[in-house]
């Protein structure tokens, strides 16, 4: 009973979780350029997909800048979780503060001040030569900056859970803070480095506002690309687009999930 | 991992930072065969790009917006060096009054000849002189109604204001639009700037309010389609885009008036390229290019000679994309009335949306 | 934890981060906020809020981030702690079948939830299909909150399965030997160190979803005004920078009172590992 309750649990949330996403694929195979109005099945949004350079182009800069932001935030936030956790509560909430500010402003906020940003260092680096382009660079920059508390707010809680006093053993036995850190600190810490990571990598595939602010010309993401669509009713090449990718990402995790449970055998049909 | 390997680690990422910016700058700088454009999204038949290039050599880099407030930022700061710039009519009208517009030489873009002499006409109302502005595209506003769902005839701006719809009524979600439909039916300017007849249209709207079914911009169009409502304010080209796919569907101008918009492209005075950018404002303003970007996003061309080559006579002559001069005589076409204006009809607005 | 030098070495990319990319944007906003369009110091802009329809606005969206976080803890808790306790979910990624629908763009999910709801939409035609009465909540507020736990949900899972998915067993079977039931167990033991998690979850709902408007607008029908609303008009609309970033200012103040207020409770719940 109570497993059949926790399975009906899991099936329902997936249901609500999927059924926009099915919508979405359902709608790629529309012929019809509306989403009201299902007028037959039809393939001409992928053969559409693939001649559309811009939409590639831009679907490589998203991956591209989620990937990137991604990981750079993780690796800034995972240390400045470290840092945090070292000091005086004070300065701790201080810091804190700091870092959850681009969370907690109005998207539109953080997109203009980056941007007004962005202009100042243009004027500033014009006195010794330089320029400051919008475009690639300025959106990634951007992009760790609102990751960055999602990662040290994934990090935190970890890193409260670890027991000091392995990480002090570590110490004197012998080994050096930065060994005893990848070995004793760093394992426990991972899945919230890695919750990090992927909720860093998730909000860059979505930012829109903030990426239009600090975007240059001729650089596009997916976001920037389908908003500016909405004027004229967004092409369904974009749901094409989103099943592939999603497709890709499920075969994706099946291929990973699947290689240990051959190994174990016997669980291999329990399958999700 | 050494400790020295995290102190590099830890001196990289800013100095990457620094040179990722400063480093850039030379890619830019304006070499002869570039221009920057800045168009609404879904704006133009990418072919004419290529076709551009192909004509001219010059290079196109090109980019979207999706409304005239979140483009304007981006060229009041000089964020980024566009060369051709494509806002509406109010906007225009803004970007002159603050300097931000390069006057057009006329002698690189002798295809204005084909812009109808009554689009010209239109265009002094935010650009007086015709001295920064080129039609591109241009429209009306009105409502799309239904016809199994509305028996009457629809002539007024009244019907939105009709018990028998209540939840039926699909109204623009943005200030201008909402208010000026409002200020419209009450026989007033939608560019007014008496506070009493704003507040008197703002009141209207707060007693509508229970009837509407949603605030919208540009869901109208999918609504409508799918018979989610019976009657919705948009713009008329999307008009002929909605009847091909419901062809319930029917769009009228109301006897009290209604806007009509335009959207033009300009030159920022910051552009690098401008003889480029004439370059392309008179490619786009041929003919032909002209009739292949109304084939592909049907909203209404101010290009008389691209009007006579359209082939299918239902849609050179539709009502529609090409009203008559007696509906468009009713028509205003909106205009920067100043930011302070600009902040009485936001607080009515917003006192609107909050009651 | 870490000393001197190291602990430098730790926060120095941080610290160079945060001051060129936070600090420096936040004084611009407190700049902008703090003056009026000519450039004198004036707090017009922080008493803009005390409008009727802001300080409205601002409720609404406190009450609707507040539900939307509520069932988004309500929904998200036994949801990681059934799937910590699934056997086949040795490498955690069954989590990931829950973060993947996130990854497909905002703006075409909330659109696809249209698509579903909608008088005419999929739902209403499969329960007309079986003669049940349809189901209307388009265009009010609780499409709006449907559309919040949707996009947020991942946001309140995460941290939660990590700070379960690492509680000693042994510690939770000790409880049950010495006699717990299984709501004493969870009660006095698993919540508690659950605690941090929870909390980072409950921030990165409650926080971003008080300044969004884009979901009320799609599913809410744009008929109320969220002070998210009113923010991004002053930028866009009125080009009013200034009365922007004085709103700004205030939400920004208020959400960093109530989340020290928070971290209060959190340090009194578990100041054991500091």
């Amino acid at each position: 009973m109570r497993s059949f309750l926790k399975k009906f649990y899991l099936f329902f949330i997936f249901v609500l979780l999927y059924a926009p996403i099915i919508t979405l694929i359902v709608l790629s195979f529309n012929s019809s350029r509306t989403r009201a109005k299902w007028g037959g099945f039809s393939l001409k949004w992928y053969a559409a997909l693939f001649e559309n350079e811009q939409i590639l182009q831009a679907l490589y800069n998203t991956l591209l800048i989620a990937l990137l932001s991604a990981l750079i935030a993780t690796v800034i936030g995972t240390m400045a979780a470290l840092a945090l956790n070292s000091m005086k509560l004070r300065t701790r909430t201080f810091w804190m503060s700091m870092v959850n500010i681009p969370m907690l402003n109005a998207e539109i906020v953080t997109g203009i001040s980056l941007m007004m940003l962005f202009i100042a260092l243009g004027n500033f680096l014009s006195m010794f030569g330089g320029s400051v382009t919008f475009g690639f660079t300025t959106i990634l920059i951007g992009h760790i900056t609102f990751n960055l508390p999602y990662v040290v707010l994934s990090v935190m809680p970890k890193l409260r859970q670890v027991n000091p006093s392995t990480y002090e053993a570590a110490l004197d036995i012998g080994a050096s803070p930065v060994y005893a850190f990848f070995k004793v600190v760093l394992p426990d810490i991972m899945p919230g480095v890695l919750s990090g990571f992927l909720l860093a990598f998730t909000l860059s595939l979505d930012d829109f506002v903030i990426t239009h602010f600090v975007k240059g010309p001729g650089v596009d993401t997916l976001s920037t690309k389908i908003y500016s669509e909405v004027r004229k009713g967004i092409k369904p090449e974009m749901y094409a687009l989103s099943t592939l990718v999603f497709v890709a990402v499920l075969l994706l995790l099946l291929i990973i999930n699947y290689k240990p449970k051959t190994k174990k055998a016997g669980n291999t049909s329990e399958k999700y | 991992m050494k400790k020295r390997n995290l102190l590099i680690l830890a001196g990289v990422i800013p100095a990457m930072l620094l040179t990722g910016c400063g480093g850039g700058g030379s890619e830019k700088t304006a070499d002869a065969g570039q221009v920057i454009v800045y168009n609404w999204g879904e704006y133009l038949d990418p072919e004419t790009l290529d076709m551009f290039t192909e004509e001219t050599g010059i290079e196109v880099v090109y980019e979207e917006f999706e409304t005239n407030e979140i483009m304007y930022p981006k060229i009041e700061t000089g964020a980024v060096a566009y060369d051709v710039v494509c806002p509406s009519d109010y906007m225009i009208q803004k970007m002159i009054q603050n300097d931000l517009l390069a006057e057009i030489n006329f002698d690189n873009v002798p295809n204005i000849k084909n812009i109808g002499e009554e689009y010209m006409k239109s265009s002094r109302e935010f650009d007086p002189e015709n001295k920064y502005s080129v039609p591109y595209c241009w429209g009306t506003v009105g409502i799309l109604y239904n016809k199994t769902m509305v028996d009457e005839p629809v002539t007024s701006w009244d019907i939105l204001w009709d018990e028998k719809y209540k939840d039926n009524i699909l109204m623009q979600d943005s200030v201008r639009d909402a208010l000026g439909i409002a200020l419209k039916r009450l026989g007033y300017s939608l560019n007014t700037t008496s506070e009493d007849e704003i507040a008197e249209a703002a009141d209207t709207l707060i007693e509508q309010k229970p009837l509407v079914q949603a605030y919208v911009i540009d869901q109208v169009r999918d609504k409508m389609i799918g018979d989610e409502a019976a009657l919705g304010v948009i713009y008329s080209g999307e008009a002929i885009y909605t009847q091909r796919e419901n062809e319930n569907l029917e769009y009228v101008i109301p006897e009290e008036g209604s806007n009509i918009w335009i959207d033009s492209w300009v030159i920022p005075k910051n552009a690098k390229n401008k003889e480029n950018a004439e370059a392309f404002i008179n490619f786009m303003c041929e003919p032909e290019i002209a009739l292949m970007n109304f084939d592909y996003i049907t909203y209404s061309t101010p290009n008389t000679a691209a009007r006579e080559l359209i082939e299918d006579e239902d849609i050179r002559n539709s009502t529609i994309a090409f009203p008559p001069a007696s509906e468009l005589e009713r028509c205003e076409t909106f205009q920067y009335l100043g930011d302070e204006v600009d902040n009485i009809y936001n607080e009515y607005w917003n006192k609107v949306k909050s009651s | 934890m870490t000393k001197g030098k190291s602990k430098w070495l730790l926060s120095g990319p941080f610290l160079v981060w945060t001051a060129a990319f936070i600090i420096i944007p936040l004084a611009i906003i407190v700049y902008y906020g703090l003056t009026t369009a000519e450039g004198s110091f004036t707090l017009a802009n922080i008493a803009e809020i005390g409008r009727p329809e802001n300080i409205k606005a601002l409720l609404l969206a406190l009450l609707l981030s507040l539900v939307s976080t509520v069932i988004c803890l309500l929904m998200a808790y036994p949801l990681a702690m059934t799937l910590c306790s699934l056997k086949f979910n040795a490498n955690g990624l069954i989590v990931m079948i829950f973060i993947v629908p996130m990854w497909m763009n905002f703006l075409l999910r909330t659109l696809a939830w249209q698509t579903l709801l909608e008088k005419t939409g999929v739902i209403n035609m499969i329960l007309e299909a079986l003669h049940l009465p349809t189901l209307n909540i388009i265009n009010t507020p609780y499409a709006i909150v449907l559309g919040m736990v949707y996009n947020f949900l991942p946001f309140m899972l995460l941290p939660i399965y990590n700070s379960l998915i690492k509680i000693d067993k042994n510690v939770v079977n000790a409880a049950r030997d010495l006699g717990a039931n299984s709501f004493q167990t969870f009660w006095h033991i698993t919540f508690p160190l659950s605690l941090p998690g929870v909390i980072s979850g409950i921030t990165m709902v409650f926080v971003p979803s008080l300044t969004t408007f884009v979901i009320s607008d799609l599913l809410g029908g744009a008929k109320i005004l969220l002070i998210g609303n009113v923010i991004e008009q002053k930028f866009k609309q009125g080009n009013n920078w200034n009365v922007g970033s004085g709103l700004s200012l205030v939400l920004m103040v208020f959400i960093l009172i109530s989340m020290a207020i928070m971290h209060k409770y959190d340090k009194d719940g578990e100041g054991v590992t500091l």
